[in-house]
C-alpha cells in the first residue's frame, strides 16, 4: 500500500510557534526534536556533572566529611543514572539521530513523527521525577545497576521512582529506536541505496536493533523487581527463595548492549565528521558496516562478563570471555579505519577535529583495559574497583562525550548558521582532555592497588592520587565554562557560516543553513558518494 | 497485507511534486511487536532459569490442572480464525459482517479472561506464596493484560467498521490489519507460554 501525503495533514507546522519558542512547543519537526533532545540532555548534564563534583570532593578525603553516606550512595546513584538514561542515550541517539538521519536519507522528516515527539516528551517528567526523588524519602541508593538485594533492603519510594523513571527512558528509546528502524530502511529517497548511505545511518541502524531487542528485556526485569519491593514477592530475594544472579543476567542482558547503544552512535558520528576535515574519503568503508554490524551481534552475546564474580560456571566464563575478545576485532577495524582516513589528509586543526582526536584517544585506552577486564584473572582481581570505573568512564566519557562536542561544533553552523569561536573551541578542549584524562588515568592504579568503588570513605595511603583525580573533575568542571560562554555568544554575535562552511558532501549541507522545515526546497538530493573527497562527483538534483 | 495503488498526485506549494511513500505502520508495528515478544523472552528465560537452578521444597511441588488452559487455547486459537474471517468480510466490504466477526472475536477473548480469572480464584496458591507462584502469576497475568488491551482494541475497532460513519472499509484496512497481527501475536505468545509454564 502506499500512501500520499496530503500537505494540508502533514505540514502543519504553521500552525506551530516560530523563532525559539518553538522548542517549547509539541513540534512535530525533526529538526525541532533534535534540538530539543540536545539541550534538555545537556541541561542533565550540567545536574550530573554537578553530582559527580560533589562526589570527588568527598573523595578528596578519606573520610565521609563531605556529606554522609547514604546521601554519597543517593548522589553518586542519580549520577549513574541522570548521565546514562538523560544525557548520553538521548542525546548520542535521539538529538543527533533525529537532526541527520533524515537528511542521510534524503526524506523530510521521521518515519513517524508524532511517535517521535512522544518519544521525546516521556523525557523531561521522567527525568524531573528522578532528579526530585532525592527529596521524597531519599533518592534510590543502589547505583545505576539497582543490584538485589540492596536495591530491595534501601528505603523503597526512591528505588520505585527510580524505577518508573528507568520504564519511561526505556520507553521513550525504545519508540525511537522503532523510529529510526523504519527511516532507514523504509524512507530512503528512490535510487539511493543502502550501501551510499552516510556512516551514521548504520551507526543507528544498529544501535536501534540492539535497542527493539534488549531495552524490553530491562522493562521486564525492572517490573519484577518492583513486584519484589511493592508486593514482597521473591524474584530476586534470596530470603524468599529467589534467585539475584538472575536479575544480574537479565540486567546485563540490556546493560551490556546499552554500552554499544551509547558508543556506537559515537562510531557514526566520529566516521562524519573526520572525513570532512581531513579531505580524504571515509576508509574501509564497506568494513565499517560489516563491524558495525559484527558489534550488534556479538554485544547481544557477551553480557556475562560483567559477572564473572557472580558465581558463574566455568564454561559461561570461558564462552564470555572469548566473545568479548572478539568485539576487540571489529572494533580495532573501526579504529584503524579512522586512523587511515586522517592518514595523509588535509587535516584542519579546528575545535571539530580536535575533539574526534581527543576520542580516538582516550577510546584506544577504554578498548584495551575492556580486552584486559575480559579475561577472568584479571577481573576478578580489580572486580568492583576504581579501575572499572576508570575503564567505563575512558568509553563513555572519553569516547562518547568527546564525540557530543565534537559534532556541536562540527554541525552548530548548520543548526545556527552561525560559527562558533574557535579560539573558545580549542580552549575548551584543552582543558577537557587534560581535565579528564587527570582525573581517569590516576584511577586505574587506585582499582590495580585495590580500591574499591561506590564506597565515600577510602584507606588514606590512596588520598594522594586520589585528590589529583579530584583536581581533573575541577578542571572538566571549568572546562564547561568556556563553552558555554561559545554558545550563548555565536548564537546571538557568531559570524555568519554560510550553507556548507566545512564544504563537506553529505546531504544535509546541500540545503540552506538552518535548513527550511522540510529540509529542502525541491527535490532531496541523490548523494551517491557521501565522502567522495578529492573524486570528481556530481550531485544530481 | 493489501497491495493498492492509491498514489495521488498531489499539489505541493503550487509546485508538480509527486510525494508518495510506502506505507510502513505495519513495519514499524511488527518493529514493536519484536520488542514486546523480547519482554515476553525475558520472562521465559528468568521462569526456565529459576525452574533449573531453583528447585521448590517438595510440600510446595504443585501440578497444574490442564483443563482450564486447554479450553483457553482453544478459545484463542478459534478468536484467531474468526478475526481473520473480519479481516475477509472487510475486504470485501461486507462491514456488517465483518462487525459480527469481531463481536465474536472479542467475546472469545473475553471469556479467555474470565476462565482465566476462574483459574486463578481455585489454585492453591497465591502470588507470594513461593518463587513458581510468583513466576506463574507474573507470566499469565502480564499475558493476561495484552489480551485486555487487545479486546479493548477488537471493540474499538468493531466500532469503527460500523456501516454508517465507520472510518473502516476495503480501502482502510490498516487499523484492522495492525489489531489482527497484535492478536495473533497475543495468541502465539499464549501458545508457547502454554507449553513452558503447563505442559513442561
Amino acid at each position: 500500500m502506499t500512501i500520499s501525503i496530503d500537505p494540508q495533514k502533514t505540514n502543519n507546522e504553521s500552525l506551530q510557534p516560530k523563532g525559539w519558542l518553538r522548542y517549547f512547543s509539541f513540534s512535530l519537526d525533526h529538526k525541532v526534536i533534535g534540538i530539543q533532545y540536545l539541550i534538555c540532555g545537556f541541561l542533565f548534564y550540567l545536574i550530573g556533572g554537578t553530582l559527580a563534583s560533589a562526589i570527588r570532593i568527598e573523595l578528596a578525603s578519606p573520610m565521609s566529611d563531605f556529606m554522609p553516606r547514604d546521601v554519597y550512595n543517593q548522589v553518586l546513584t542519580l549520577h549513574g543514572t541522570i548521565m546514562i538514561f538523560l544525557w548520553i542515550v538521548p542525546v548520542v541517539n535521539g538529538a543527533f539521530g533525529n537532526y541527520l538521519i533524515p537528511f542521510y536519507v534524503g526524506a523530510r522528516d521521521m518515519a513517524f513523527p508524532r511517535l517521535n515527539a512522544v518519544a521525546f516528551w516521556l523525557i523531561p517528567p521522567s527525568g524531573l521525577m528522578l532528579v526530585t526523588s532525592y527529596f521524597v524519602e531519599g533518592a534510590a541508593q543502589a547505583g545505576w545497576t539497582a543490584y538485589p538485594p540492596l536495591s530491595i533492603t534501601t528505603p523503597q519510594s526512591g528505588q520505585i521512582i527510580w524505577i518508573l523513571s528507568v520504564l519511561l527512558l526505556g520507553g521513550s528509546s525504545i519508540f525511537g529506536g522503532i523510529n529510526f528502524i523504519a527511516t532507514i530502511i523504509k524512507l530512503r529517497r528512490p535510487g539511493l541505496k543502502l550501501m551510499q548511505l552516510p556512516m551514521y545511518c548504520w551507526a543507528m541502524l544498529g544501535t536501534s536493533l540492539l535497542v527493539v531487542l534488549s531495552t524490553p528485556v530491562l522493562a521486564g526485569t525492572l517490573i519484577l523487581l518492583s513486584f519484589d519491593i511493592i508486593a514482597n514477592t521473591g524474584f530476586f530475594n534470596p530470603v524468599l527463595g529467589g534467585n539475584v544472579v538472575v536479575y544480574q543476567h537479565l540486567f546485563w542482558f540490556y546493560s551490556h548492549p546499552a554500552v554499544y547503544i551509547m558508543v556506537l552512535p559515537a562510531f557514526g558520528l566520529v566516521s562524519e565528521i573526520l572525513p570532512v576535515h581531513a579531505r580524504k574519503p571515509l576508509f574501509g568503508y564497506t568494513t565499517m558496516v560489516f563491524s558495525i554490524m559484527g558489534i550488534v551481534v556479538l554485544g547481544l552475546v557477551v553480557w556475562a562478563h560483567h559477572m564473572f564474580t557472580s558465581g558463574t560456571p566455568p564454561w559461561m566464563r570461558l564462552f564470555f570471555t572469548i566473545a568479548t575478545a572478539f568485539i576487540a576485532v571489529p572494533t580495532g577495524i573501526k579504529f584503524f579505519n579512522w586512523v587511515a582516513t586522517l592518514w595523509g589528509g588535509k587535516i584542519s586543526i579546528n575545535s571539530a577535529m580536535l575533539f574526534s582526536c581527543g576520542f580516538i584517544i582516550n577510546f584506544v585506552f577504554g578498548g584495551i583495559t575492556g580486552v584486559a577486564l575480559a579475561q577472568v584473572p584479571f577481573d576478578i582481581h580489580v572486580h568492583d574497583t576504581y579501575f572499572v570505573v576508570a575503564h567505563f568512564h575512558y568509553i563513555v566519557y572519553g569516547g562518547t562525550v568527546f564525540i557530543i562536542f565534537s559534532s556541536i561544533y562540527h554541525w552548530f553552523p548548520k543548526v545556527t548558521g552561525k560559527m562558533l569561536n574557535e579560539k573558545l573551541g580549542i580552549l575548551h578542549f584543552i582543558i577537557t582532555f587534560i581535565g579528564f584524562n587527570l582525573c581517569f588515568a590516576p584511577q586505574h592504579w587506585l582499582g590495580l592497588n585495590g580500591m574499591p568503588r561506590r564506597v565515600a570513605e577510602y584507606d588514606p595511603q590512596f588520598q594522594f592520587v586520589n585528590q589529583i583525580s579530584s583536581l581533573g573533575a575541577l578542571l572538566m568542571a571549568i572546562s564547561t565554562i568556556p563553552f558555554l560562554i561559545n554558545v550563548f555568544l555565536s548564537v546571538r554575535k557568531g559570524k555568519n557560516a554560510g550553507d556548507n562552511p566545512w564544504n563537506a558532501l553529505t546531504p544535509e549541507w546541500l540545503t540552506s543553513s538552518p535548513p527550511p522545515v522540510e529540509n529542502w526546497e525541491g527535490e532531496a538530493p541523490l548523494v551517491e558518494e557521501p565522502y567522495g573527497y578529492g573524486k570528481e562527483i556530481s550531485v544530481q538534483k | 497485507m493489501t497491495t493498492l495503488d492509491s498514489s495521488k498526485e498531489i499539489q505541493k506549494n503550487n509546485s508538480e511534486v509527486k510525494e508518495t511513500h510506502e506505507d510502513f505502520r505495519m513495519f514499524g508495528l511488527i518493529t514493536f511487536l519484536i520488542a514486546d515478544g523480547m519482554t515476553f523472552a525475558g520472562f521465559f528465560a528468568a521462569y526456565l532459569t529459576y525452574k533449573a537452578v531453583n528447585p521448590l521444597p517438595d510440600s510446595a511441588i504443585y501440578e497444574l490442572e490442564l483443563p482450564i488452559p486447554t479450553l483457553n487455547t482453544i478459545l484463542l486459537l478459534v478468536s484467531s480464525a474468526t478475526f481473520h474471517k473480519a479481516g475477509k468480510a472487510l475486504l470485501k466490504d461486507k462491514n456488517s459482517d465483518s462487525q459480527k466477526w469481531l463481536f465474536f472475536t472479542a467475546f472469545l477473548g473475553i471469556i479467555f479472561l474470565i476462565c482465566q480469572l476462574f483459574e486463578y480464584f481455585h489454585l492453591p496458591f497465591g502470588l507470594t506464596d513461593n518463587l513458581f507462584a510468583s513466576t506463574f502469576y507474573a507470566l499469565t497475568g502480564f499475558h493476561g493484560l495484552h489480551v485486555t488491551l487487545g479486546t479493548l482494541m477488537i471493540l474499538i475497532i468493531a466500532w469503527q467498521s460500523r456501516i454508517n460513519g465507520g472510518r473502516l472499509n476495503s480501502q482502510n484496512m490498516f487499523p484492522l490489519e495492525a489489531v489482527e497481527l497484535y492478536w495473533h501475536f497475543v495468541d502465539g505468545i499464549w501458545v508457547i507460554l502454554f507449553i513452558i509454564l503447563y505442559l513442561l
